[in-house]
């Protein structure tokens, strides 16, 4: 393998397959033949097709855990903030809540204080699940060879790509095709950068 | 009315136990799920019911914003909102769009936890719903407060006043929960909504249509790896919003039963709210539905069994809300609370009796034909039993929140509630807004989940069809 053999006009090939079944298949073989910058896509979610490629684990719950502790925290200081604090900043700046007696209930009122710690919670868990899903996925994404070829139009319909990028270090021009053409696609595309 | 024929042939009910009913009928391939959905938005022209309703929709619409400008202009008094009924129709038309707000968020979010896969057809339009009745929901508290341009107090907003929202009143929970769940179903049908309008945009025939679905696609392009962490959003999510789901309607609730009226200071509020919110959504779904499958052909994938499932649903929960008003009769009994009793006697016999009645009626004892086979399988039925079931939730909210007010501890400050034309007028406006909103929804958006529906046709399992292939490759 050299890189003279790459083709600098490439971005990558790409085999379409016609069956969820065949796709699964093709995306195990190509990384057992050693690729690494490949990818399916599909217009669902294959089940088991994140298996066959090999993909890591997403590290997006945890950080929507932390988001949701963030929010919690966030609620009940806002609340005993507004509605019971009272000190100064060096005794000479007053801060001071809003203090309003309601019906002898003393200033901070844990129970009532829950509803809108759980609400705050939610609302910041659910901002970072969609705004980190969208990060993670480098997304919105104005540009992407995958997008520009017409021939690419049925990804979001009913066919399966497996697309292997050319700046994979396994990939070669003449190898990376008869390797696809071995899985036995429907056509293979390429990919203009 | 209808582009396609209702075929009575079609039926994907089985009576054989041991087979379940295929969630999609009459497809092989997945491209002709994707056409026959997107039939008619990528269509030139709309059906014409669709025109029809729509311009009367936007009609109505308009009539809201001008009563709306009028109340601005003029001042609470064209109400009929008095001393000491001070909660007239803003408050119950409240209380009625946010319970409609909530089958959306139950279907997408509590069927998708319990894996059950026939929410597809039906969890996009659904949730499109919800967050269409919650902007209704939202108008009337918003033009409730009176002074409309100091809506911005609700919000916790440091001031030269050195005032705060007091935090310690279920009416700010309301302002949290009801805001939190406007964004949080937003959230959730907008990611549903991304692999779709790729598929739009992919489909797209003008240069106008590929730039706007491409702008809201955000360049979406089926990645496994971009696929794999949006079923984990999608989960996470619907692991969100399934307790906030719950907790809306209970904290509407507790704007009643956190008070010391007799007939709202009830523990039951919470889970009787709830379940009411269920039920009255899932009318609301079937009102929708039945009409919006037959204009837009959807009988494929709208099928008799999804139709029965929320049948079910309805009967289940209209069910458990005529235990709920039973329970509380027999509580204000027990108690031997004499505010708490006269509360009730008053309610079924008192000035407001006809409500109440009214209510009795189409919650408790309509549903109950839903034990019928025969009506769970005529959709027509169905979208009667529905509309009266919308009736009587709403003429529950006026029973509650009227008969309690009118008639509290004192004799001499009872009073009596008599709505006035804006009130109204004001009320059959918020329907031209929501079916305003909904009728643009299902023009220009996919109605049903395109990719979610793919993805429980059994074609869609990658070891379904040669189990041979499956083993060698394992092996």
């Amino acid at each position: 393998m050299s890189s003279s053999l790459r083709d600098a006009r490439i971005w990558g090939l790409a085999a379409q397959f016609t069956s969820p079944a065949e796709i699964c298949a093709a995306a195990a073989k190509a990384r057992e033949s050693g690729y690494r910058w490949f990818d399916c896509h599909t217009p669902f979610p294959v089940h088991g097709l994140d298996k066959a490629m090999g993909l890591p684990y997403t590290i997006l719950p945890v950080i929507v855990f932390f988001a949701g502790m963030t929010g919690t925290c966030l609620a009940i200081f806002l609340q005993v903030f507004t509605n019971a604090l009272e000190f100064n900043i060096w005794a000479v700046v007053p801060v001071v809540g809003y203090q309003f007696e309601v019906s002898g209930k003393p200033l901070i009122s844990a129970p009532a204080f829950v509803p809108v710690a759980f609400e705050l919670t939610v609302l910041f868990a659910a901002l970072t699940t969609v705004s980190f899903m969208l990060l993670l996925n480098q997304l919105p994404c104005l540009y992407h060879p995958v997008l520009k070829s017409p021939k690419m139009k049925r990804i979001t319909d009913d066919r399966f790509m497996l697309v292997i990028e050319a700046k994979d270090p396994n990939f070669v021009r003449a190898d990376t095709e008869s390797f696809l053409e071995s899985l036995g696609p429907e056509r293979i595309v390429e990919l203009e950068p | 009315m209808s582009t396609l024929p209702m075929d009575h042939n079609v039926d994907c009910l089985s009576d054989d136990p041991r087979q379940r009913a295929p969630l999609v009928l009459g497809h092989e391939q997945f491209d002709t799920v994707t056409s026959e959905i997107l039939r008619c938005n990528e269509a030139k022209r709309p059906p014409l019911a669709w025109t029809i309703c729509f311009v009367f929709s936007v009609a109505l619409m308009t009539m809201l914003m001008a009563l709306v400008g009028y109340l601005i202009v003029t001042g609470v008094g064209v109400w009929g909102n008095n001393n000491p009924v001070m909660w007239g129709f803003p408050i119950v038309n409240f209380v009625f769009w946010v319970g409609i707000g909530h089958a959306g968020t139950l279907i997408s979010a509590i069927l998708f936890l319990f894996r059950q896969k026939w929410r597809t057809s039906i969890n996009r339009f659904a949730e499109a719903m919800t967050i269409f009745a919650v902007i209704c929901a939202g108008l009337f508290p918003g033009i409730h407060i009176g002074r409309v341009w100091l809506a911005y107090w609700l919000f916790p907003i440091p001031n030269q006043m050195d005032m705060w929202p007091q935090f310690r009143s279920p009416l700010l929970w309301d302002v949290f929960a009801v805001g939190t769940y406007f964004t949080v179903s937003l959230l959730f049908w907008y990611v549903g909504l991304i692999p779709d309008l790729a598929t739009m945009r992919d489909r797209a025939t003008t240069k106008v249509k590929a730039i706007a679905y491409g702008f809201f696609s955000l360049g979406w392009r089926g990645s496994m790896r971009h696929w794999h962490r949006y079923e984990r959003a999608y989960l996470l999510l619907a692991a969100l919003a399934t307790p906030l789901v719950l907790s809306v309607h209970s904290v509407v609730s507790f704007d009643f039963a956190v008070s010391q009226l007799p007939g709202w200071h009830t523990t039951i509020f919470p889970p009787y709210f709830v379940a009411g919110a269920i039920f009255s959504g899932f009318a609301m779904v079937l009102t929708l539905a039945i009409p919006a499958r037959q204009m837009w052909g959807l009988e494929n994938f709208i099928t008799m069994r999804h139709l029965e499932n929320m049948c079910k649903i309805v009967l289940l929960t209209g069910s458990m809300v005529g235990y709920a008003y039973g329970m509380e009769f027999f509580i204000a009994w027990y108690s031997g609370e004499i505010y708490e009793s006269f509360a009730f006697i008053n309610r079924a016999f008192g000035q407001y009796a006809w409500a109440y009645w009214i209510m009795v009626s189409c919650n408790v004892i309509c549903p109950q034909l839903f034990w019928f086979k025969k009506i769970r399988r005529s959709p027509w039925t169905m979208f009667i039993i529905t509309l009266f079931v919308n009736l009587g939730m709403w003429f529950e909210r006026f029973v509650i929140t009227v008969t309690s007010l009118a008639n509290d501890f004192l004799p001499s400050s009872w009073g009596w509630f008599q709505p006035t034309w804006v009130d109204m007028l004001t009320f059959l406006g918020s329907f031209g807004l929501f079916m305003t909103l909904f009728l643009l929804f299902i023009r220009f958006l996919p109605i049903l989940a395109i990719s979610e529906i793919k993805g429980v046709m059994p074609q869609a399992n990658p070891h379904a069809h040669d189990h041979h292939h499956d083993a060698e490759d394992h092996a």
